[in-house]
Order: structure tokens, then C-alpha cells, then sequence
């Protein structure tokens, strides 16, 4: 019997696709047998993260509908073994799915897959209620900056009205110089703020921007901050005790790549 | 914010500004997430009030006001009678 876990923020933008992708793919490469349901209806992406936007066939609201068994409806990534996608609908919207429907699709999907990362739609409406559904654990993918925490903390009490108790936050693209010259709030600030558990801290990397070009997950780069972080969160979300990346600006990144090849 | 930062009166950090205004923006936020909320507090402040005296809980007001800076709990809370032998 597998885990649902809910990638969730409420505000925007904030890298709740981009951590699905990588923290799937990460646990597909420790080996297990992860799908990613992209709950996002309407607005679909994630099939472009992991660069598999050309084999869709069939997607989640043709599932739900029975217009087709989801075996049809998922798509296997050729790259990464045991690694699998339920697209969204693109030309559909929220409203054709509900809570109900999708709790006993996860709910059959998970006696297939060890962890099913659903990939949540921005905002506190049905999408987010249809993507919480099914899910038995939350996590909470911020920025450093008071809007996101804001709408964080917004989300916090309406998963805690689900009974999606004790959520984990990611705290995405931390930029390190800032931090240290005051400009950015650091890590205790918002967990102390939140008084949530911290899965993981994501270090702001160009390379994210490269690796959706390529439709090709950061963490199969093994030079990427991000990827490296995204992989620590997948061992944590196994429940291994991971520590914390080191918050290095850029200039500490580059002397650290002279260290590795001067070896 | 240390000695010397006051002295050459260096300002503020962006990311104090931040956790300044998020501290204050959550208070708000928080307690009116849920109507309930001020009743709640309401209702055990009653309880507690009750002990020491008689209280008129119809017209008794609890609200939270918020300004640029803070945020307060203002109760007022007519007293009917005060009970003896309390003090
Ligand atoms: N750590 C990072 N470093 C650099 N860029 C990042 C990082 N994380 C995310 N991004 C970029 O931020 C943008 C938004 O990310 P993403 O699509 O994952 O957010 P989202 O929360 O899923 O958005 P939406 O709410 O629209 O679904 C993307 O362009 C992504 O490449
Ligand atoms: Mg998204």
C-alpha cells in the first residue's frame, strides 16, 4: 500500500511543478515505483517538466469519466525506471472532477505505487480540494518572500480543516548572499513563523531553468544545488535523516568545484 | 538590531521589514480565518471573568483593532457587580 503526499502552496508560481518533478524523480531513482498525477485541470505542465507533453493519449479527467482504465491513461518516463505521469486535462476545467472521485481514484492508484506525488493547482478553490483529496501527507513549497509565507500559512489551516495534519514545508529558490546580507528572510524565520516541520531548502539555480528547457529533471544533474537538495528531500520524505545543504553563494559554489576537480 | 547599527543608524534590513509585516499580516490573517474565532476567546473570558464578578455578557465587546504598527485584543466588558472576598 502506497503513499499519496499533496504538493501544495496556495500562492502561484512558487515551484510546486518543478518540486513534484524532481523529488518523483529522485525516489524513482532510489527505487521505488512513484506516479505523478498533475491535479492541475486546465492549465497542465508537469507533462512538460518531465518532458513526456507528446505521449498523451489519454489524461485524468478521461479516467475519472471511464472513458478509459488508467493504465491507458499513464505514461511511463523512458529515462528513469520506475517513474510515471497522470497527465491533467488541458482543455477541461476544475469543476470536471471532484473530491470525492478523485479520493477513490488515489485511493486504487495506491495499491500500485509506492508514492504518488499530486501536483496541486495554485489557489484554495476546488482544484485545491480535488488535489488534497486523496493525499495522506502535505507539503508545503514557499519562497522567501511575505506574500508566499502569507498564503502558506493560509494553507496550513485549510489542510489542517481536511485533517491533513502536521504538513512539511520546502522553502524554493533561497538565494544565499541575500540571506547573508539581510535581504532575505532565512530559514528559522519562517519556520518559527509557520511552526510547521521543515522536508527541505531549495537553493535558487539557473540549472532549473535549463533542465524544463530539456524537459529533464534537475536531479539527474549531479552538479546542480537543486537537484542535490531535491534529492535530499526525497531520502527525508523516506524518512532518512538528511542534513541540511549548506547555504552557499554563488562565489563559495564555484570555489567548491574547483576543490572537486582539483582532487 | 545591535549597537552599531543603531549608532550609524543604518537602516533597516529588507528581511526585518519582512518578518515584520508578516508577523503582523499573520495576526490578522489567523483570527479571521475563522468567525468563531473572537467568540471563543469571548466565551473564556466569560468563564474566567464570572469567578471574580458579575458581568453584563450581552453588551460585553471584544474586537481585534490593528494599526500600521500593532495589533491588540480590546475587550470591554461591563461590570454588573463585583463579588466579595475575592481580593
Ligand atoms: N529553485 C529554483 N531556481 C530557479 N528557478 C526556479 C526554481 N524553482 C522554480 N523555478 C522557476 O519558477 C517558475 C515557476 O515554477 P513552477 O512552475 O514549478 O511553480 P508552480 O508553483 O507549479 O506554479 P503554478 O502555481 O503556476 O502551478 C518556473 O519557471 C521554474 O523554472
Ligand atoms: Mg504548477
Amino acid at each position: 500500500m502506497g503513499e499519496a503526499l499533496v504538493i501544495t502552496s496556495g500562492k502561484g508560481g512558487v515551484g510546486k511543478t518543478t518540486t513534484t518533478a524532481n523529488v518523483g524523480a529522485a525516489l524513482a531513482m532510489l527505487g521505488h515505483q512513484v506516479l505523478l498525477v498533475d491535479a492541475d485541470i486546465g492549465l497542465r505542465n508537469l507533462d512538460v517538466v518531465m518532458g513526456l507533453e507528446h505521449r498523451i493519449v489519454y489524461d485524468l479527467v478521461d479516467v475519472v469519466e471511464g472513458l478509459c482504465k488508467y493504465r491507458q491513461a499513464i505514461i511511463k518516463d523512458k529515462r528513469i525506471d520506475g517513474l510515471y505521469l497522470l497527465p491533467a486535462a488541458q482543455t477541461r476545467d476544475k469543476t470536471a472532477v471532484n473530491p470525492r472521485q478523485m479520493r477513490k481514484l488515489i485511493g486504487e492508484l495506491k495499491d500500485e505505487y509506492e508514492y504518488i506525488l499530486i501536483d496541486c493547482p495554485a489557489g484554495i478553490e476546488q482544484g485545491f480540494r480535488n488535489a488534497v483529496a486523496g493525499a495522506d501527507r502535505a507539503v508545503i513549497v514557499t519562497t522567501p518572500e511575505v506574500a508566499a509565507v502569507r498564503d502558506a500559512d493560509r494553507i496550513i489551516g485549510l489542510l489542517e480543516a481536511e485533517d491533513l495534519r502536521s504538513p512539511q514545508l520546502i522553502i524554493n529558490r533561497i538565494r544565499a548572499n541575500m540571506v547573508k546580507r539581510g535581504d532575505m528572510m532565512d530559514i528559522s524565520d519562517m519556520i518559527d513563523i509557520l511552526a510547521i516541520g521543515l522536508l527541505g531548502v531549495v537553493p535558487e539555480d539557473e540549472y532549473i531553468v535549463t533542465s524544463t528547457n530539456k524537459g529533464e529533471p534537475a536531479v539527474l544533474n549531479s552538479v546542480s544545488r537543486a537537484g542535490q537538495a531535491y534529492r535530499n528531500i526525497a531520502r527525508r520524505i523516506k524518512g532518512e535523516e538528511v542534513p541540511l545543504l549548506p547555504l552557499e553563494s554563488e562565489e563559495g559554489f564555484i570555489k567548491r568545484l574547483f576543490k572537486v576537480f582539483g582532487r | 538590531m545591535g549597537f552599531f547599527d543603531r549608532i550609524f543608524e543604518r537602516p533597516t534590513k529588507s528581511k526585518d521589514m519582512a518578518k515584520e509585516r508578516l508577523r503582523l499580516v499573520l495576526i490578522h490573517d489567523r483570527s479571521s480565518v475563522s468567525p468563531q474565532f473572537l467568540e471563543m476567546i469571548k466565551g473564556d473570558l466569560i468563564e474566567v471573568i464570572t469567578r471574580y464578578m458579575d458581568i453584563d455578557e450581552r453588551n460585553m465587546n471584544v474586537n481585534l483593532t490593528k494599526d500600521e504598527e500593532s495589533c491588540s485584543l480590546v475587550a470591554s466588558i461591563p461590570i454588573i457587580r463585583v463579588k466579595r472576598g475575592t481580593g
